[in-house]
């Protein structure tokens, strides 16, 4: 399980990167929101994979730390997948005023000489 | 605490002058001498104190655990200093308020002033030296703001930019060399540094402390080689010029070789440095001051001047030297002062300020011409005048200097003495001659209180010059015993001292002056030549451009070599350099001999995650010609993604990962229609080059290394077991503290509620952000029509709006059933909501359900007409949902709690039984509005634009309407 949601991190990551690093803006978006899936997932598994814990508290019973999720990175990615709708939909907007501005979707605002 | 009271009444001023109405003049003047009025009775009240020798402390913690406290420190030098700050300020206030003219908006001016006096006093009574600096660089700024108050001018613009450029660069190296001094001395104490002179003096780093603070200081006070800035800040209002370059700006400069004189003076190379510079600077300025045209110009080389001789003064560190250094700075302040504002009043009477155009003015502006001509007497240094004193004490000290063989110092001094009488000379004649005609105004003589400053000065002159000892003898003696301590000299502060070498010198450089100044005028054509003999080769003000012109294109030459503007250079740098730093933490990782063992593999999750992966390299490869593909492809990994969470025991997680990928599905979808459409180069039979082949292999090879880091990364991660985290914290006191079982709903909303708290903040912000954007938002011309998918004709839904397909069309069915759903989803997530606390919900999930039940519904019936049934108005939720957010916490304010305490309540309600109700609940109800509201907000902005009409240059506007309307 473990190798395989970090070989998962790994594929998801470098996918991102492969895009983020192309010219036109909707492969860069959709690189970040590979990204983003990869780095949520990794500050996940931060705290350690568990399974039928969730963090939601037995009570009357005494609590033992080891029978729950760590809910820290959970509350961490919470807010971070949040945040990432609003970037995701602020980098949108850029993108969309630069392609109407400037007549291209290029991230520079400019076709290259070359094809690509 | 007065001096608290003194340090933060002119800035409570500034804050009040700067909300006056502009219109305000009388209102804003009357204030503004108030406050200067209170600051002078405030520091003349301290005198019976500081004249018996007590220095008053008061001291604040700023940074106690690096023993760093704001001290404030007033003796009898910063006393001085602080009467003439405070006294001046006040007669520039009266001036300023019949100088400046009904157009100019008073309360920046105003509100200027009054900062640059608190920082001024701030320089004067800091206790600390760091803090000293602090209120220096404050100077700078604010003198920067007086400088470049009328920035409509070019030339108010440019010298104030030289004034702040070379009085800034010399902060920092004051910043240094204070920094330098602190560590010698253990302590950044000014009386720590005072009382281990003798220790600071022995350090091998007192020469470069030495340097760095002369730097700072020579440059303030515009001493040569950097006394260029100082003519061109003339171009600064007046009554600005008759403060900043009287008696503050340039005396901070002076006031801190004084302050430290007691630490770095009584060496070599404090004489060489500080001496030197004093001399040339006082006889260049005096030298350029006789050439001028401009008389403010003439002011402000002599002003450069006189500062020359009260640092050669400081410079020959002699006690007595410095005594009359103190007396000097007084005088000038006085002296220069008055004649500012004189030529201020000639300039605002006559409106010209040109010595070639004025003459004769003592005949149509007599009162004035008189006061400005026993000023400029009191600059030449004539006897019965304040400056004949101080000057008669620098020749006193001028001879002085080395063995009685050494006279270079004498014949400096007379020199200056002859230049001085000699720009006097040249100052007063615009009141002598036949009358100027071709004036642009008829002078006349000034309002009474506009004169009223020049009077009071004019007369303090007198007083002082007649009688010393009994106007400012115990002042001075009291600022001259605090820098010296036991070391104050006797001397006699009398007019007449019988006929010895300094009035013999004195005799002679009137004479000379005189003579000088005839020859001038009339062999050399003085009064019309345009350029000065001998120096105008050396003109600070071209180096100084040069310097910067130069400064300016090697950095842009720098910024041409190693940045780009290109976004895909700038993130593969941050890419590489993201690998160059995890190849540094490679080397602290463990070796991995047991990593293989623990495996615990779970077939269903690895061919959960197979597709996971599959989705995510397939939307990198088809992100480019397909993306509609692509944009599905990223939604199978966000599935994948949620499962996860679901399976790892994480189900908030879970179902706000679920929701977020509906929304920005949506969201994208929304986007594609205005993207060019993109046809692959396989089809127009393009063949890549072979530098885009070797570009994408590059990124390949990056990408894959990139993604290897982060595999072995977080493999490691995983393997390491758990340390000690303050995640037992949380969950020991979820139920006790914050009165709920979902660990992570009470972290959000309990626990971290502030950082919760700022992060709506920035969903409303990024929300407005894009609802702004998109208000200017102008498509590309191709996108505008219809999209060819909706304008075939075989198509029977083509031709009707969305209502009518949703109503009546082959959407019908989906339409009803979309439409009960709508009470469905609202209960859901009233549900989601409810329970947040105690089971898998909150405020996230059950505003992002909220959200997409709206959504649905969008997209089902179309803007138009849901719009014309339901109003959402987002801002409101927006609005309200930090309302609440923030009324929860200040509701802890209230009760005396620290802000954001929540508080547990339980409510027994009909139906619903017993209800638990956490003041977070009520914090969570923001959360959820804020939610709703920008989700909304965000994704109602975008497919707006399709029903709006879009203003294309050259196309006519009905047509455009009338497609754009049916386009859903």
């Amino acid at each position: 399980m473990e190798l395989t949601i970090a070989l998962s991190i790994g594929v998801l990551f470098g996918s991102g990167i492969w895009l983020i690093l192309r010219p036109r803006s909707f492969q860069v978006i959709t690189g970040l929101l590979l990204l983003s899936y990869a780095v949520n997932l990794f500050i996940f598994i931060t705290g350690r994979l568990s399974v039928n814990k969730p963090p939601l508290i037995v009570q009357g019973e005494l609590i033992d730390p080891s029978q729950y999720a760590d809910p820290l990175p959970q509350a961490l990615v919470l807010t971070a997948i949040v945040i990432g709708f609003a970037t995701t939909a602020l980098y949108l907007v850029v993108l969309l005023g630069s392609r109407g501005l400037t007549g291209t979707d290029h991230v520079d605002g400019k076709e290259r000489d070359s094809a690509e | 605490m007065t001096l608290l009271l003194l340090l933060l009444l002119p800035f409570s001023g500034c804050v009040i002058a700067a909300c006056m109405p502009a219109y305000a003049r009388n209102r804003e003047a009357w204030f503004a001498a108030f406050i200067a009025l209170c600051g002078l009775l405030l520091t003349l009240s301290l005198y019976p104190e500081v004249s018996s020798g007590i220095v008053i402390k008061h001291q604040l913690a700023w940074l106690p655990m690096f023993d760093l406290n704001l001290v404030l420190r007033m003796d009898g030098l910063a006393w001085l200093f602080s009467v003439l700050i405070q006294g001046i300020c006040l007669l520039v206030v009266l001036y300023a308020r019949y100088y400046m003219s009904p157009k100019d908006p008073v309360p920046r001016f105003f509100a200027f002033l009054l900062a640059f006096m608190g920082a001024m006093q701030g320089v004067v009574i800091s206790g600390n030296l760091i803090q000293l600096v602090m209120f220096w660089e404050l100077t700078s700024l604010t003198s920067f703001l007086l400088i470049g108050y009328w920035h409509h001018r070019a030339d108010a613009r440019r010298g104030a930019r030289m004034a702040f450029t070379v009085t800034s660069i010399g902060g920092l190296c004051l910043l240094a060399g204070v920094l330098l001094l602190g560590y010698i001395a253990g302590s950044y104490d000014l009386d720590a540094v005072l009382a281990s002179a003798d220790i600071i003096r022995a350090h091998q780093a007192y020469l470069p402390a030495l340097v760095l603070i002369a730097l700072g200081a020579l440059t303030k006070s515009a001493q040569f080689p950097f006394h260029f800035w100082l003519p061109h800040a003339m171009a600064a209002p007046t009554p600005v010029s008759a403060y900043l370059h009287s008696a503050t700006m340039v005396k901070a400069g002076i006031f801190l070789l004084m302050r430290l004189w007691p630490v770095l003076a009584g060496t070599p190379e404090w004489t060489w440095i500080i001496g030197t510079a004093g001399v040339c600077t006082m006889l260049i300025g005096a030298y350029l001051a006789i050439f001028q045209h401009d008389l403010k110009g003439l002011l402000a080389y002599s002003t450069i001047s006189h500062l020359g001789l009260i640092t050669c003064l400081l410079g020959i560190g002699t006690p007595l030297a410095m005594v009359a250094a103190i007396f000097h700075t007084l005088n000038h302040a006085i002296f220069k002062a008055s004649l500012f504002m004189a030529v201020g009043i000639i300039d605002h009477e006559s409106g010209t300020r040109d010595m070639r155009k004025l003459s004769g003015l003592s005949r149509l502006m007599p009162y004035t011409a008189t006061l400005a001509i026993v000023a400029s007497a009191a600059m030449a240094g004539v006897p019965l005048l304040n400056g004949f004193l101080s000057k008669e004490m620098f020749f006193a000290e001028a001879l002085q200097v080395g063995p009685s063989s050494n006279w270079w110092m004498s014949a400096a001094a007379v020199l200056m003495g002859v230049f001085g009488v000699a720009y006097s000379m040249r100052f007063i004649s615009v009141f002598f001659g036949a009358k100027a005609t071709a004036l642009p105004k008829q002078p006349h003589e000034p309002p009474r209180w506009m004169r009223f400053p020049v009077e009071l000065l004019v007369l303090c002159c007198l007083i002082v010059g007649v009688a010393p000892q009994l106007s400012i003898g115990v002042p001075l003696q009291t600022a001259a015993a605090s820098v010296l301590g036991e070391r104050l000299p006797d001397y006699n502060l009398a007019i007449w001292h019988g006929i010895n070498a300094p009035l013999v010198m004195s005799v002679l450089a009137f004479a000379l002056g005189i003579l000088l100044f005839k020859v001038l005028k009339y062999r050399f054509n003085l009064l019309q030549s345009a350029h000065i003999p001998v120096l105008y080769r050396f003109n600070g003000k071209q180096a100084y451009e040069s310097s910067m012109l130069i400064l300016a294109s090697s950095a842009a030459r720098l910024e041409r070599l190693f940045s780009s503007r290109r976004l895909q250079p700038q993130l593969l740098l941050l890419v590489l350099a993201g690998l160059f730093a995890s190849a540094l933490m490679l080397q602290a990782m463990p070796d991995f001999t047991h990593a293989w063992s623990v495996e615990n593999f779970n077939l269903p999750f690895a061919l959960l995650w197979l597709i996971g992966c599959t989705c995510a390299v397939c939307a990198a490869w088809q992100a480019k010609y397909h993306r509609l593909a692509a944009l599905m492809l990223v939604g199978g990994t966000g599935i994948v993604t949620s499962l996860t969470f679901l399976w790892l025991s994480a189900p908030d997680l879970a179902l706000t990962q679920l929701m977020v990928e509906t929304v920005t599905t949506v969201l994208l979808l929304l986007g594609l229609r205005w993207l060019p459409s993109r046809i692959s180069a396989r089809k127009m039979n393009l063949v890549a080059s072979s530098r885009d082949k070797l570009r994408r292999s590059r990124d390949l090879v990056i990408a894959i290394i990139a993604g290897s880091v982060m595999f072995v990364i977080s493999y490691f991660v995983l393997l390491h077991p758990a340390n000690f985290t303050i995640s037992n914290f949380f969950l020991d006191n979820a139920v006790p503290g914050g009165g709920g079982t979902n660990v992570v709903n009470v972290l959000l909303v309990d626990f971290r509620n502030f950082d919760t708290l700022g992060e709506i903040t920035v969903l409303s912000i990024v929300a407005l952000t894009v609802y702004a954007l998109l208000r200017r938002f102008r498509p590309a011309p191709e996108s505008i029509g219809i999209p060819a998918q909706q304008a075939n004709q075989v198509d029977p839904a083509s031709r009707q709006t969305p209502a009518e397909q949703a109503n009546s069309g082959y959407l019908l069915i989906p339409g009803i059933y979309l439409r009960l759903l709508l009470p469905v989803i609202g209960i859901s997530a009233a549900y989601f909501f409810m329970r947040g606390h105690n089971l898998p919900g909150g405020g996230f999930i059950a505003g992002l359900v909220f959200a997409v039940g709206m959504i649905i519904q969008y997209m089902l019936a179309g803007t138009v007409w849901i719009e014309s049934r339901l109003k959402l108005n987002p801002h409101r939720w927006i609005a309200v949902g930090i309302g609440l957010a923030c009324f929860t916490g200040l509701g802890s304010l209230a009760f005396g709690y620290p802000f954001l305490t929540t508080h547990t309540a339980h409510l027994t309600l009909p139906l619903l039984s017993e209800i638990h109700l956490p003041s977070a609940f009520i914090f969570d109800l923001g959360v959820f509005a804020v939610v709703v509201g920008t989700t909304m907000l965000i994704l109602i902005a975008l497919a707006h634009q399709s029903v709006r009409s879009h203003r294309v240059p050259g196309a006519p506007v009905e047509n455009n309407a009338t497609t754009s309307r049916e386009i859903r």
